[in-house]
């Protein structure tokens, strides 16, 4: 069964109307990456679906549950976690300070989940104390990645996780989206770096215009001649 | 947190000069190596670096002030107590305008409300019951007012918190901007005053209170026993309002939702409920305030809460919007600076010195002196 199904999202900020009807489904287990150029509502797409931008028609399925109204202080409590592109960490506060927040939901104590989450993510551990706000672009995404992963979520939705990042930074958060996802967690991703996305994604859907385009399997896509023309630099 | 900031200004350009000098000299030269030093401690200093640092940073170089020949060092004294009423009152607006990201115009009359349901408790309904008193000890007023102070500030909280379910959430559902709050903010400033007023007419009042001796300290300074207390408090209450912004999760949570309330969201962190915590601190703290500032002046005025609006925002200014710590170090500036000056213009005119140091600073550096880089 599908883990999150979105069907025909109409959504938008105020007069603009940025999706015109986008559905998608991500299986458990399985790693999804939206494509496009830019300004084709992939962000929107996502902020959709966590209850930051409302959905004006359509639904968002999630475990079975319809979702498509819920707050998002709501939906991260469906095992559902969100990582925004940037502004992905709060800098005033602390490394172990933003993994606590991480885990404000948790009824029991983080103090065990925050060790895990400290040896998934080494580069962390070296400094708790340390303010977020004077991380590096790579330790900030790790950060965001571990403070979504508190809660220990079903489906993690990344938007960009690859954003701003030099490339050897890159391949290492694509190796801990992989390692991530070796441990059950299924996960959405929203990419500019279509290539290294696309090669570690079961499937993938490419974006047009607030609409679906394409939809295949990663490699497959790859392969595509229109997708290469177009959104691989040829 | 916000502390190590005030570094950002002249550590780093330090750095970054020892740098460009260091950058000619070859690898293992004397001079090399001890700007190399020189750099590491600059860096370990500005790693150590805390809110607490700033603090005391600004109550040293103000403390010396007064060891000027030409400064009374009775002034000085009187406007760290005037400094830390400020302080009291611009902790709880600068952590409103963190977490509602808008100017709480109203601030000032919540603080007089408190004065003035201290008034009431002391004088009607403590009284009723046959518990009345004045001259506490050391101090002029009665030990009535200790029952009074956790009351009306608790009183003002909820009030404030109602104010936010009746009036602002409205407001923030429909997304208006900053100066719609700010102006409702005015409206409610007005109504909370016109209601004061109603109740207890604009006469001047005053707690119940008997004359006590002031006491003499060096350099020709002298302190009223109240005076002690106000500074007592306002330092037992800075140290709660940190403990719980540091420590709880209810204060991490406040502060990660001043940082970023979307992000605060779809992290899980109820920010509704952050927002009435928010409230219901700034508004006790606020009555609190409103009650100390009651006993400095010896009187209650409705507009007492309203004319403090300057010194208000004029420390929430000089120490960076939105910052706590800040507001503090601000507020010290901002009571010494307004208490020195009577010292050679008409006292009636300090609050004149708030607000031209609130201008000079805002065209000079409106991020504040601890302001964030961001």
């Amino acid at each position: 069964m599908a883990l999150l199904e979105a069907r025909d999202i109409v959504a938008g900020y105020g007069e603009t109307q940025i999706l015109h009807g986008v559905s998608l489904v991500v299986n458990e287990g399985e790693i999804v990456t939206i494509i496009g150029p830019n300004g084709c509502g992939k962000s929107t797409f996502m902020k959709a679906v966590v209850g930051l931008v409302r959905v004006r028609t359509g639904s968002v399925t999630f475990r079975g549950t319809d979702i498509t109204d819920y707050p998002p202080e709501r939906v991260v409590r469906t095992g559902l976690c969100y990582v925004p592109q940037s502004a992905n960490v709060f800098p005033s506060l602390s490394i172990r300070e933003n993994l606590e927040m991480g885990a404000f939901i948790r009824g029991d104590d983080a103090r065990a989940r925050i060790d895990e989450m400290f040896g998934l993510f080494p580069d962390l551990a070296r400094r708790p104390t340390a303010r977020a706000g004077s991380l590096s672009g790579g330790q900030r995404q790790m950060l965001a990645l571990a403070r979504a992963l508190m809660l220990d979520p079903v489906l993690l939705l990344l938007d960009e996780p690859s954003a701003g990042l030099s490339p050897a930074i890159m391949g290492m958060v694509f190796e801990r989206i992989r390692e991530i996802n070796a441990t059950g967690v299924a996960l959405l991703l929203v990419e500019q770096q279509a290539r290294e996305a696309l090669q570690v994604s079961d499937r993938g859907y490419v974006l047009s215009g607030g609409e679906n385009r394409l939809e295949d399997g990663g490699p497959a896509l790859l392969d595509n001649p229109e997708v290469a023309r177009l959104y691989l630099g040829g | 947190m916000a502390g190590r900031e005030v570094t950002q200004g002249w550590i780093p350009a330090f750095a970054g000069m020892t740098r460009r000098f260091g950058k000619g000299l070859p690898k293992g030269d004397g001079v090399g190596r001890g700007l190399t030093a020189w750099r590491a401690a600059a860096e370990r200093l500005r790693g150590a670096w805390s809110p607490g640092y700033s603090v005391a940073a600004a109550v040293a170089v103000l403390l010396i002030l007064g060891f000027l020949p030409f400064v009374k060092m009775g002034l000085v004294v009187n406007g760290f107590v005037l400094g830390a009423i400020i302080a009291t009152g611009a902790i709880g607006l600068t952590l409103i305008y963190g977490n509602l990201n808008f100017a709480n115009i109203a601030h000032g009359d919540y603080m007089a409300m408190g004065a003035y349901v201290a008034f009431f408790v002391v004088t009607d309904l403590l009284s009723a019951v046959g518990i009345q008193g004045q001259g506490f000890g050391p101090f002029t007023f009665g030990y009535p007012l200790l029952i009074a102070l956790p009351l009306a500030a608790a009183v003002v909280a909820l009030g404030a918190v109602v104010l936010d379910v009746a009036v602002y959430r409205r407001l923030r559902n429909r997304k208006v901007n900053a100066v719609v709050m700010a102006m409702a903010s005015l409206g409610l400033a007005i109504a909370v005053r016109g209601l004061i007023q109603i109740i207890w007419t604009g006469e001047k009042l005053q707690f119940p209170r008997e004359s006590r001796q002031v006491y003499h300290l060096p350099m020709d300074a002298r302190i009223p026993p109240d005076s002690i207390f106000i500074a007592g408090l306002a330092v037992v209450l800075v140290v709660g309002v940190y403990l719980l912004l540091t420590r709880t999760k209810i204060g991490k949570a406040m502060r990660a939702t001043a940082d970023n309330p979307d992000l605060a969201r779809v992290t899980g962190i109820p920010t509704e409920r952050v927002i009435w915590a928010t409230w219901a601190i700034g508004g006790g703290l606020a009555a609190i305030a409103g009650i100390l500032l009651a006993v400095f002046q010896a009187q209650l005025l409705p507009s007492m809460g309203w004319e403090f609006l300057i010194p208000l925002f004029a420390a929430v200014i000089l120490g960076g919007i939105g910052n706590p710590y800040g507001a503090l170090v601000g507020a010290l500036v901002i009571g010494v600076s307004m208490e020195v000056s009577t010292q050679w213009i008409t006292p009636s005119y300090k609050h004149a010195v708030a607000f031209i140091i609130m201008i000079v600073l805002l065209l000079a550096r409106p991020r504040g002196l601890l302001g964030r880089s961001s």
